[in-house]
């Protein structure tokens, strides 16, 4: 029931073609406040997967018993309801994982792209497409993140993966890379305005990648047209 | 309008009902976790406590040792915060005090103060901030030693000059380019200092174990 081709299309929608990050540009609330490096990125983005992933499976479930009119207010509920019991759970049963992840996952609820993903495609598809859509959306999401982590983080302060140890406990010290040693900083990247312009960079990038690709199928195109006998 | 208002009757009802079911999924998920979340929150509390006046100090419970404090500009609060005393065979050994140094470079720094019961300082820590991450941040210890330069510390009315930090003729170091941060928290440890000065016949009076 569920084919190849219908995954492939979803991870190349929820990477490249609808990109939450770059091209729908949902959820940039958290992705601008939490990208100021490599760690928080990775980690707001992780949780991202798994409360998306988790809510368009619940979403899908019931689709059959939403009528049209309500089916927002009734997403919403089911959403915040989820969120709030994974955050309960998780710092009740998993409270090592609550302590990197737990201060990210209330700030996913108000993350617009979960909604938008459950009214886009988890009311409408299979409960276990929709998981898979919503993991590769999150899963898109942290790439961008992580991206933009980077950049800022490199940019801000010089450094990739710092604050690793706070994630996965003081072993973890030594994995911090100084990337530009002696570097003064630059406060500009890691302060709010840096992830506006950080992520402008990303989408031109983006689109210069597709337009690029674009020409490329065009004079592909045209060579084999015109290489044809006439 | 007969089929209008069975219509909206109709999805009013699923819409309770969803209420109903996600309310009553929630209502039990904080039935079950609340007692395991309460016990991981208050060990970190105490581990917090304990970072800011060592185990040794005191033999209590120090969690249920705890008291009110109303509203104080030393202490740099406005509204009431609380305390915790400890002792030691029953005898006053030092308070562990929330204090707030209102003059962050970006909005209050709240601070977890440890004074023995001589008025020496056992620890300092900070508890929240909004400080610039990646220069004023290194008041956390997570990133910098810098705030344990204050363990050890008292202060002396007479050598008020101290109490500041080095760019301003005092003896604690800052970082530059963050000054402002470094000089909030000394003014509001130093404002602390002398709060438990003034009030320490109140401050060291026994507490009743009964809040939790």
């Amino acid at each position: 029931m569920i084919t190849k081709q219908e995954l492939s299309t979803l991870a190349h929608n929820g990477l490249w073609k609808q990109n939450p990050g770059v091209v729908q540009l949902l959820g940039l609330c958290p992705l601008l406040a939490i990208s100021n490096n490599v760690v928080n990125a990775l980690s707001l983005g992780l949780a991202t997967v798994f409360v998306m992933a988790a809510s368009s499976l619940a979403v899908s479930g019931v689709r059959n018993f939403v009528p049209h009119e309500i089916r927002i207010p009734v997403f919403i509920l089911i959403i915040a309801a989820l969120v709030t019991i994974i955050d309960l759970a998780m710092n009740a049963f998993a409270h090592p994982l609550y302590l990197v992840l737990g201060i990210f996952i209330p700030l996913i609820t108000t993350n617009c792209i979960v909604l938008a993903r459950a009214d886009a495609y988890a009311s409408k598809n299979h409960p276990l497409l929709s998981a898979f859509d919503g993991a590769l959306m999150g899963i898109g999401l942290t790439l961008v993140l992580v991206v933009l982590g980077g950049l800022r983080e490199v940019a801000g302060q010089g450094t990739l993966l710092s604050g690793i140890d706070l994630a996965l406990g003081p072993a973890a010290k030594d994995w911090v890379i100084t990337v530009l040693p002696d570097y003064k900083g630059f406060l500009l990247a890691i302060l709010p305005p840096g992830a506006f312009i950080g992520l402008g960079l990303l989408i031109a990038g983006r689109n210069w990648l597709d337009a690029r690709a674009q020409r490329h199928a065009q004079r592909a195109a045209k060579t084999a047209a015109s290489a044809q006998p006439a | 309008m007969n089929a209008i208002l069975q219509n909206a009757l109709r999805t009013s009802t699923i819409l309770f009902l969803f209420a109903l079911v996600g309310t009553a999924l929630l209502a039990y998920t904080y039935r079950q976790t609340h007692p395991v979340i309460e016990k991981s929150a208050q060990e970190e509390k105490l581990a917090l406590i304990n970072q800011v006046l060592p185990k040794g100090l005191y033999d209590n419970d120090l969690l249920a040792a705890w008291r009110e404090l109303p509203p104080s500009p030393l202490l740099g609060t406005r509204r009431p915060s609380g305390m915790w005393l400890a002792t030691r065979d029953g005898r006053p050994a030092g308070v562990v005090l929330e204090a707030v140094a209102p003059e962050g470079y970006s909005g209050d720094i709240h601070l977890l103060i440890g004074i023995d019961a001589t008025g020496v300082l056992t620890g300092v820590r900070v508890t929240q901030h909004k400080e610039t991450p990646g220069l004023g941040d290194y008041i956390q210890l997570a990133k910098s030693d810098w705030i344990l330069q204050f363990t050890g510390k008292s202060y002396d009315p007479d050598r008020d000059s101290r109490w500041k930090v080095k760019k301003d003729g005092g003896e604690f170091d800052s970082r530059a380019g963050a000054t402002i941060t470094p000089r909030a928290i000394v003014k509001a440890v130093r404002e602390a200092l002398k709060y438990f000065q003034l009030h320490r016949e109140t401050l060291l009076q026994p507490i009743e174990a009964s809040k939790p």
